[in-house]
């Protein structure tokens, strides 16, 4: 079985498939109650080079569910780094003062920097448009949670495709579990090739199109809706044309099957209607709740607290 | 003409034959060679198999590693080898692409570790046809050229 204590989580690349499914099998049994006090008398450090509060909350409740205490920074204009110290040593320093360091910086690379530069279990909460791990695992444990498998399913991407670091990760995993993909986007956004080159002679299968309908009728089972940003287009008409086609809303859950789960990495701006929330295709809330026992259960692995 | 091979011949050393011109230079400093003493470089040779040219290089008393001369892969994957000692051809030997590299080589990625936060460079070689290696760190894919690869 695969062991976690002492591990660096850096990046879903470095992950087997034994390892995805400890981590889904460990929220499970974290979400059903089986564990508590796991982080007792351990000190978890939150470094957030760049704000992002959502994820980092998400990260402090965990340690407080697990019985852990946490410290941290949420701007980098209050920590040292701003009085000119450099990013390794501040890394060296507060590896001292800690069990476990979770860091999210805009610098591609940072998490896997600072994991060399310390003896303690790093936990990436983001590195720029490279990975955020932890967003593949409340996922993946999501879809496991949801539909009760991890293969054999057949899933859409819809949205940013070319630099949406959220769906190139959780397309590397389901690559490795075996499912088929449908990448729905408009042609200036879509899935990277490199991305696709790498796919090939994956148990995955996979199909291109750029618009809703001709995803109807592949029976999906999911949705993965990611936003579209603005500042990808240089023409804000342009923008307001794609947002407009990359709408869900109830007609087209309808269009695309009853019973399709809808999710998204959360937050939204006006890609999927309110209307849909209320619907039981609407699981994105559940899967913003799901970072929570996640968090927890990978922090139980790292620092031992659960085996 | 046999001219291509009247560069001072070498009793003890690594001789690398088949660079492609201009690259010579640039393969002492892969290999970090620049203060490691004598040293015969021969740039622009005619080669039947080589239309733009080839270049020599000798390095005197000093026997490459295995890990040394596959560096040379990185930008001149058909040079060839051979290790010299009394005056003759003791080994000659094949190159292969190394399964990492470190330091030589950096990463065109502005927002990489590497370029911004100091970070050593560290490249691992990816399975399948074509030469491509992936940064360590900000994890993107890369396709070697000489312009990516420096001195230390
Ligand atoms: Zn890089």
């Amino acid at each position: 079985m695969a062991s976690f204590r002492g591990r660096s989580i850096v990046s879903i690349r470095d992950m087997s498939l034994e390892d995805l499914d400890m981590i889904v099998r460990t929220t499970e049994a974290v979400k059903g109650g089986k564990y508590s006090g796991f982080l007792r008398g351990k000190t978890v450090a939150t470094l957030f080079f760049e704000p992002s509060t959502r994820t980092r909350l998400s990260f402090e409740s965990a340690v407080c569910k697990g019985g852990g205490s946490v410290f941290g920074i949420a701007d980098p204009a209050a920590s040292s780094q701003s009085k000119g110290e450099t990013f390794a040593d501040s890394i060296r320093t507060v590896s001292g003062y800690c069990d476990v360091m979770v860091i999210r910086h805009p610098v591609e690379g940072a998490a896997r920097m600072a994991s060399e530069l310390c003896s303690i279990p790093v936990i990436n909460a983001g590195d720029g448009a490279n990975q955020h791990p932890t967003q593949t695992f409340l996922d993946l444990f999501t879809i496991k949670e949801q539909l009760g498998r991890l293969s054999g399913l057949r899933v859409g991407m819809m949205g940013d495709l070319k630099y949406g670091r959220t769906v190139h990760s959780l397309t590397h995993a389901l690559s490795m579990f075996g499912n088929e993909l449908t990448f729905i986007s408009p042609p200036t956004l879509k899935m990277p090739d490199h991305i696709l080159a790498e796919l090939q002679g994956t148990g995955l299968s996979f199909r291109t199109v750029d618009n809703l309908e001709d995803a109807a009728g592949a029976g999906l089972d999911i949705l993965y809706v990611t936003r579209i940003q603005k500042e990808r287009f240089g023409d804000p008409q342009e923008y307001g044309k794609v947002a407009g086609t990359y709408r869900i809303d109830r007609d087209t859950v309808r269009m695309l099957g009853e019973d399709i789960r809808i999710m998204h990495p959360l937050p939204r701006v006006d890609e999927i209607d309110e209307q849909v929330d209320a619907t039981p295709n609407a699981i994105y809330f559940v899967q913003a709740h799901n970072g929570i026992p996640t968090r927890q259960a990978l922090l139980g692995l790292v620092t031992g607290g659960i085996e | 003409m046999d001219r291509a091979y009247k560069v001072y011949s070498i009793e003890n050393g690594t001789v690398i034959d088949h660079i492609p011109t201009p690259l010579a230079l640039k393969v002492i400093r892969i290999l970090g060679l620049e203060n490691e003493g004598i040293m015969t470089i021969g740039i622009g040779f005619r080669s039947d198999k080589q239309p733009g040219g080839k270049d020599i290089v000798k390095v005197e008393n000093r026997e490459l590693s295995h890990d040394e001369t596959n560096k040379i892969a990185l930008i001149a994957p058909d040079a060839t080898i051979n290790i010299i000692k009394n005056g003759r051809v003791a080994e000659k030997r094949q190159i292969k692409l190394p399964e990492e590299v470190r330091e030589i080589m950096s990463c065109p990625n502005p927002n990489c570790a590497t370029n911004v936060l100091g970070a050593s460079t560290h490249f691992l070689l990816e399975k399948g046809d074509r030469i491509i290696y992936r940064c360590r760190y900000c994890e993107r894919a890369t396709e070697v050229n000489a312009d990516l690869l420096t001195s230390r």
